[in-house]
């Protein structure tokens, strides 16, 4: 007994991510789900930390380092392969930042989805190009500081989650680090899936973001609080929303916590809220009517 | 018992890939490759293929990666491309070799843009020789067909990538008579696969392919070459090996009446039959014109090629593809594999044939000449001559 039978975390202590990073939070909690029978892959991104340099490696299950905009056309190749093989007790897992996602990587998980292949991609959207210092992205918030937005991003978030549901997914879901339950029970459902998942994950930056480490997760609450950042679930067209928000918190409570948008005009704040308000109420009338 | 077909050079391509008998194969139409992988989806669902699956991906990005993606977890795998297409995969070509997959992959060869072209020039495939693949060009239909075998024999034995390279439509689309082995016959050389070391199996997790310090990245790369020199060694044995069992044996290169000639013409691809019935005519006429064809670039046989060119007069290398700002790259191969020669033969570097334009013996007789005219003069040209460029057209 002892040891020897004791549950081993899928990835090592000391990974070297920033201090109070969400995406390694979401990367342990993916694994601790799905077990040990997973293939990870990660593009070069802050997840490739966990993928490790030299002959490191963070990783207890097989890991492949995809390029940037490839990691979904991987993914068909692989769970293609296993099938062939016979393997069907496999998590074939896509663990891609948001550039990797909504911008370079859009074609090839596009592809890999209306293919119908089976694989779980969680993107951990830190709203920016974070490995290579602060990039604006296209989920790069209205109004957000980056080092190419130095006066603030002019444009709004590309809403990634909408244009893959109109594609058609089996199971597609919305997550907050700031809720790993409700993470926990979505990559929970996302196991028996048998077809492509896309889980988006609001995975708040200290570093990127400019707020306190020790904040990562009320940010990342609030930003489900205000109706920034709803969560829901897709399964098979039919859509909940997992966390009912009675009354949505002022934006401004969440803006003015963080760094980054210490130079956003008043007019970019009512226009977020805006268009929270409108995303929730939309949400609801379609949850009401499913 | 092989059985005689007509097939062009893409449906020969396919017959290969059949008796080859891939698992996964992933590709994206484009001209001129596309007949080889509508015909290795004819195979995959009329049962030719047994057990095989067809990933119709959304690019050739993808398609390279979907099968770097299959033979990771331990499959045989084939795709197709050309041109534009294989550009495109530019990226992951490199991931494909650096780790030491043995993916078989037909490049239809087809001029890249611009301008637009679709028909045949080595551009596409020259732009990607040193990304550590093994590169073979086949001749003709029979070739194409032979070197799929030979190729994923080679591959598998040395594990690198082999990319098949048959000129657009001078082989993808012409029709000839092709002797397609015998499926037991294709079995006894080339054996069921085997998944390498590198594999992702949760079994035996490895993390691949990540990020390298400079204090590995020069070694890893040092594997690959020695790999590459390997495959050098490997290949005649199992060339000699194919022709046991086929009748037909293969070499890196092919030498014919190189020893005293005047002039020898190197080609690679299609060309190389045109050179060999031009040389011919002209032995009859009593000139000694000799015949180099390569057939592995990549790794370039550079001692045999040396070996064979040593006694010749006056080399003409013909390239199929730009070398601009320098010469082509088959030239600047054969003047590096001579100069250790202490008494080199006169080298003269053409370029011909581009963006499908016919390399006819017309411009081949024309190459002969002028190297025949510029060795009388004891000397050979310094810059590539563009043999068959319009004089009229061009300012």
């Amino acid at each position: 007994m002892g040891a020897a039978t004791e549950k081993l975390p899928l990835i090592s202590c000391g990974i070297t991510t920033c201090e109070g990073c969400a995406m390694e939070l979401i990367g342990r909690v993916t694994l601790d789900v799905l077990g040990p029978k997973t293939i990870i892959l990660t593009p070069p991104s802050c997840s490739a930390i966990i993928t490790g340099y030299g002959r490191e490696t963070g990783w207890r299950v097989p890991a492949f380092q995809s390029n940037l905009e490839n990691i979904a056309a991987y993914c068909s190749g692989i769970r293609v392969a296993l099938e062939v093989q016979g393997k069907d007790d496999v998590h074939v897992v896509a663990f891609a930042g948001d550039g990797g996602t909504v911008d370079i990587g859009l074609q090839a998980l596009s592809g890999a989805i209306e293919r119908e292949h089976k694989f779980i991609y969680i993107c951990y959207d830190n709203e920016a190009y974070m490995n290579t210092g602060i990039q604006r992205s296209g989920a790069t918030p209205l109004g957000a500081w980056t080092t190419t937005t130095p006066a603030g991003k002019k444009e709004s978030k590309k809403d990634i989650v909408a244009m893959l549901r109109a594609q058609g997914i089996p199971y597609l879901a919305t997550a907050s680090a700031g809720y790993i339950d409700d993470f926990r029970r979505k990559v929970e459902r996302a196991k028996d899936v048998d077809g492509p998942v896309y889980i988006h994950v609001l995975t708040p930056c200290a570093t990127g973001w400019r707020f306190p480490p020790k904040e990562t997760v009320n940010i990342a609450r609030m930003a489900v609080d205000t109706g920034l950042w709803p969560l829901y679930e897709v399964v098979d067209g039919r859509l909940k929303i997992t966390r009912k928000v009675k009354t949505l918190k002022p934006v401004t409570d969440y803006v003015q916590c963080q760094g980054r948008f210490r130079s956003i005009f008043a007019d970019q704040i009512a226009q977020l809220e805006k268009g929270a308000e409108k995303l929730y109420q939309e949400l609801l009338a379609e949850e009401e009517k499913a | 018992m092989p059985q005689i077909k007509a097939l062009d050079g893409n449906w020969a391509v396919a017959e290969g890939v059949r008796l080859a008998g891939p698992k996964v194969v992933a590709a994206y139409p484009i001209t001129p490759q596309t007949p080889i992988v509508e015909r290795v989806a004819d195979f995959i669902a009329d049962g030719s293929l047994p057990g095989a699956r067809y990933i119709a991906v959304e690019s050739e990005h993808s398609a390279l990666s979907a099968v770097v993606g299959a033979a990771l977890v331990g499959t045989r795998v084939f795709t197709a491309t050309a041109g534009a297409g294989l550009a495109l995969m530019h990226e992951v070509v490199g991931v494909a070799s650096g780790n030491r997959l043995p993916i078989v992959m037909a490049v239809a060869n087809r001029a890249l843009p611009s301008p637009w072209s679709l028909q045949v020039d080595h551009s596409d495939s020259m732009a990607e020789r040193d990304m550590g693949w093994i590169q073979l060009y086949a001749e003709n239909c029979q070739e194409a067909l032979d070197l799929v075998l030979l190729g994923y024999r080679l591959a598998e034995e040395v594990r690198l990538p082999v990319m098949l390279c048959l000129d657009g439509f001078y082989v993808s689309h012409s029709t000839e008579v092709v002797s397609v082995p015998d499926a037991k016959e294709v079995a006894a050389f080339l054996p069921a696969y085997e998944p390498g070391p590198v594999c992702l199996d949760p079994d035996c997790p490895l993390t691949i392919n990540q990020l390298t310090s400079a204090g590995t990245f020069t070694e890893i790369k040092y594997q690959h070459k020695q790999a590459l020199d390997q495959a050098l060694e490997l290949l005649p044995y199992l060339g000699e090996e194919f022709g046991t069992h086929f009748g037909r044996p293969y070499a890196p290169i092919q030498a014919e009446n190189c020893a005293g000639a005047d002039v020898v013409l190197v080609s690679l691809g299609s060309s190389a039959g045109t050179a060999r019935q031009v040389a011919k005519e002209l032995r009859e006429k009593g000139q000694q014109v000799g015949t180099l064809k390569v057939t592995s670039f990549r790794p370039f046989p550079k001692q045999a090629v040396q070996t064979a060119l040593k006694d010749a007069k006056s080399v003409a290398v013909i390239d199929r593809s730009w070398g601009l700002g320098s010469e082509g790259p088959l030239s600047l191969e054969v003047k590096a594999a001579l100069y250790t020669l202490p008494k080199r033969p006169l080298v003269t570097s053409y370029v011909a044939g581009l963006g499908g334009r016919d390399l006819s013996s017309d411009t081949l007789s024309k190459v002969v000449e002028t190297t025949m005219e510029l060795k009388s003069q004891g000397r050979s040209e310094f810059e590539p001559i563009w043999i068959d460029v319009k004089e009229g057209e061009v300012d």
